[in-house]
């Protein structure tokens, strides 16, 4: 036959289901995105500078550490998703320099060094975030104030969870939560969370509701750029369980177990004692969202099967509450998602799935 | 059929592309003008040739003789004078004898009686199907005779036949259930007399209602306590470990045998060529095979006398509709690439599949992400990357240790992986240089 020149001889099998590492890191960069526009709405063009900056000194990296290895990797895309994601977890008023610096790191040291993409046992955005917060704490815990306050430009201020850690540290002053906290210390909220608590509660809460919930979970907080918002990041997750890019498991354990964490032991800070933890505020403030959804489900840093991601996601979770209630940092989850990146090994020496045909007849 | 069963972990969903083919009955190929029947078309030492150049032969004619209980006999599935003897590559990439035949002369072989099976003992009944050189026709051709002699002692709980046909593309069997239900039935109940098990299943993928439907209504005409039982879709399932666990619900413990558990599994092919052995007297020389994918014109289902080359498969399907970028014997998840036309049908050619880019694009090979999808697919709960890590660092002893020879090569893990690491490629290089290793 003529045309076989062009016929191709490859082991079994012959077909695929059609992934790929590209499509898997494009399809996150792309359900990341509605997050990172609210985050540029929220606090200016200073937000896309920052973010695009990581971006740009992320795959700078990359491209260079590619050439220097002859080994081009910069079609996986991945580049572009740790940039994105270092970006996310700036604040939007920090120095430029600084993301810069964190995203080769993670690209650098985090990833390449270890032999690039797959290798990496830590999660190189967050390992580059938690690298610049503890060499440049002041700038990395200053905050802008969302524009949807109505405020002066550029004006900064306390993170919610910040302004509470720092304000607990004389007493709870009688509050029975971090709502009515924040109520007492005057923490401002957007015109809009009150009109929306306002009605809610002529309806469906029937008084309730305190101000400042509509606030965290739409994302007029101040914070990191990405991580404000946790209904566009629950929103854009949704792509990634269809598309089987995530799966249920970390996500549901992380947040699960924190949250039953908060419920119990919450409560204790305040005056209201065990069981009342307030679980509706401390899901939608901080990076909680971000980072049980889009950077503990990191493929290459989680374990490989269900059963260890359960116990990744119970461990984050665990960790993500000990430090924001105990520890001395407001946040938690960068430093928790990354120290429970240090156990994936053992993990998946522990959870390695039982073979076919090994079982004894009688435990059948 | 919600409460259809099927094996709990593992396994993967790819397209059927059964629609090519699903609704073509099954029509004979042309003889070709040359048969090229290799000696080795059985898992097993090869047959013993024969015949020489200048022999006349007639159809039906042994011309290889099994050389051991691992082996199987082979004859000649047409009339005519032996050209040559020459070595040939099998698609599997196994080297092997192989005898020319130049057709000419006449097809005048003769049926069996009918009934003579009813009265032949279980010794007798084995012998013909050992001398008729059959080879289970699922896909792995252990032969036949070898499998159903059931030593002294033990006993067979359940014979499985295997109707699952889970291969993408392939619809020969699918065919063969529609159209020879009965056929097959008689060749369930000779070996079934042989066996003489205590229940007999017929295992059929719920993508093929109207097979579940035609073989449950003959076997209740034929007032028979066979079930059929529809399975649940799910590659590998047509694998007899993963059929089983479906079926009965055990697992086939690590390097042992259906029969370890009770069960002896054919293949609805297998059971027709039973039947065509008793009752027409007929060897295997004939099957039923797929050819089809989105390069071929005519995609058909054809009754192939084997030793017909490919091409002429191929050119009886009106050729190709566009350039292939691949061509397969077998299936798309478990078959071999060919490197031209000139291969021989032989005993276990299940199909010829022509690819196109559409679906044999292949996409750059990057580091494993440790997505995990790979064990996720793993039927037989392996860790495939970890196995590939190992043979890659030539570390067979830890790959056998991690259970390497438990893989079959079912090719999930390659299926689902993004990075499209070649695990299978991987695992059969391990399996290899194993055995080197031990030689």
């Amino acid at each position: 036959m003529e045309e076989n020149k062009s016929i191709l001889i490859t082991t079994s099998p012959h077909l695929h289901e059609g992934s790929s590492t590209r499509s898997i890191m494009l399809a996150v960069t792309i359900c990341l995105l509605p997050a990172g526009i609210w985050g540029v709405v929220v606090f200016g063009l200073r937000a896309l500078a920052v973010v695009l900056t990581a971006i740009v000194a992320s795959v700078l990296t990359e491209a260079v550490i590619s050439r220097v290895l002859k080994r081009n990797t910069l079609p996986d895309c991945s580049a572009i998703l740790t940039g994105l994601l270092v970006g996310y977890n700036m604040p939007p008023s920090v120095p430029l320099f600084i993301p810069a610096v964190a995203s080769v790191f993670a690209i650098a040291v985090v990833k390449m060094t270890f032999g690039g993409l797959g290798r990496n046992w830590m999660n190189p955005a967050l390992a580059g975030r938690v690298f610049v917060t503890f060499s440049w704490t002041g700038p990395m815990t200053t905050w802008l104030l969302p524009k949807t306050w109505g405020g002066a430009d550029a004006a900064t201020g306390a993170s919610v969870l910040g302004f509470i850690k720092a304000g607990l540290i004389d007493g709870s002053g009688g509050a029975q939560g971090p709502a009515q906290f924040l109520a007492l210390g005057n923490y401002p909220h957007s015109p809009f969370d009150l009109r929306l608590t306002q009605w809610l509660n002529t309806g469906l809460f029937g008084g309730r509701l305190e101000a400042g919930y509509v606030d965290l979970f739409v994302g007029s907080i101040p914070g990191c750029i990405g991580e404000v918002s946790a209904l566009l990041l629950l929103l854009g997750s949704i792509y990634l369980f269809a598309r089987k890019i995530i799966t249920w498991e970390i996500p549901v354990t992380y947040l699960a177990t924190f949250s039953v964490l908060v419920w119990v032991f919450g409560g204790l800070r305040f005056e209201s004692g065990f069981f009342h933890g307030d679980v509706l505020f401390h899901l939608f403030s901080g990076g909680l969202m971000l980072g049980a959804l889009y950077m503990a489900t990191d493929m290459v840093t989680s374990p490989l099967t269900s059963k260890g991601m359960i116990i990744f996601g119970v461990g984050a979770g665990f960790l993500t509450f000990l430090i924001r209630f105990y520890g001395s940092f407001p946040e938690g989850v960068s430093l928790a998602i990354i120290l429970m990146n240090m156990f994936v090994p053992l993990i998946n020496r522990l959870t390695k799935p039982v073979k076919f045909g090994y079982l004894k007849e009688a435990r059948q | 059929m919600k409460n259809a069963k099927t094996f709990p972990r593992g396994g993967v969903h790819p397209p059927d592309f059964k629609s090519y083919t699903r609704e073509e009955a099954i029509r004979n190929a042309p003889v070709p003008a040359e048969a090229v029947i290799p000696m080795s078309q059985h898992m097993g030492s090869p047959a013993e040739c024969l015949v020489q150049p200048g022999d006349d032969v007639h159809e039906g004619m042994l011309i290889g003789r099994a050389t051991g209980p691992f082996s199987a006999s082979v004859h000649s599935s047409v009339p005519g004078k032996v050209k040559e003897i020459k070595e040939i590559y099998l698609p599997n990439g196994i080297k092997s004898q192989a005898v020319v035949i130049a057709v000419e002369g006449e097809f005048n072989r003769a049926d069996g009686d009918p009934a003579a099976w009813q009265q032949m003992s279980k010794e007798e009944l084995l012998t013909r199907i050992r001398e008729m050189g059959i080879v289970g026709l699922g896909g792995a051709t252990f032969p036949t005779p070898l499998k159903y002699s059931i030593r002294e002692g033990r006993k067979v709980e359940s014979f499985v036949i295997n109707g699952v046909e889970c291969e993408p593309f392939l619809t020969a069997d699918h065919r063969l259930m529609l159209e020879k239900s009965e056929e097959i039935l008689t060749g369930i109940r000779i070996v079934a007399r042989i066996l003489e098990p205590e229940q007999v299943l017929i295992g059929i993928e719920e993508n093929k209602p109207d097979a579940v439907e035609v073989l449950a209504r003959a076997v209740e005409n034929a007032g028979l306590d066979y079930q059929v039982v529809p399975l649940k879709l799910k590659y590998p399932q047509g694998d007899e470990k993963q059929l089983l666990k479906s079926l009965i619900g055990r697992e086939v413990p690590s390097g042992g045998l259906p029969l370890d558990i009770g069960a002896v599994v054919s293949n609805v092919g297998t059971a027709f060529a039973v039947y065509e052995a008793f009752i027409k007297n007929k060897p295997l020389v004939e099957r039923v095979v797929t050819v089809s994918g989105s390069a071929l014109a005519e995609p058909a289902n054809l009754k192939v006398r084997v030793g017909t080359p490919v091409s002429d498969l191929v050119e009886d399907c009106g050729g190709f509709k566009e350039s292939p970028v691949k061509i397969i014997s077998g299936g798309p998840m478990m078959g071999f690439a060919l490197a031209d036309l000139d291969a021989p049908v032989t005993k276990g050619t299940s199909g010829i599949l022509v690819l196109s880019r559409k679906e044999a694009g292949r996409a750059v090979e990057t580091n494993c992400l440790s997505c995990g999808r790979c064990l996720r697919a793993c039927p037989m709960g392996l860790q495939p990357v970890n196995l590939y890590k190992y043979i890659d660092h030539l570390r067979y002893e830890d790959a056998l240790a991690e259970g390497l020879m438990d893989c079959k090569e079912c090719g999930c893990c390659s299926y689902v992986c993004p990075a499209h690491i070649p695990l299978v490629q991987g695992m059969k290089l391990g399996k290899l240089m194993t055995r080197k290793k031990k030689a």
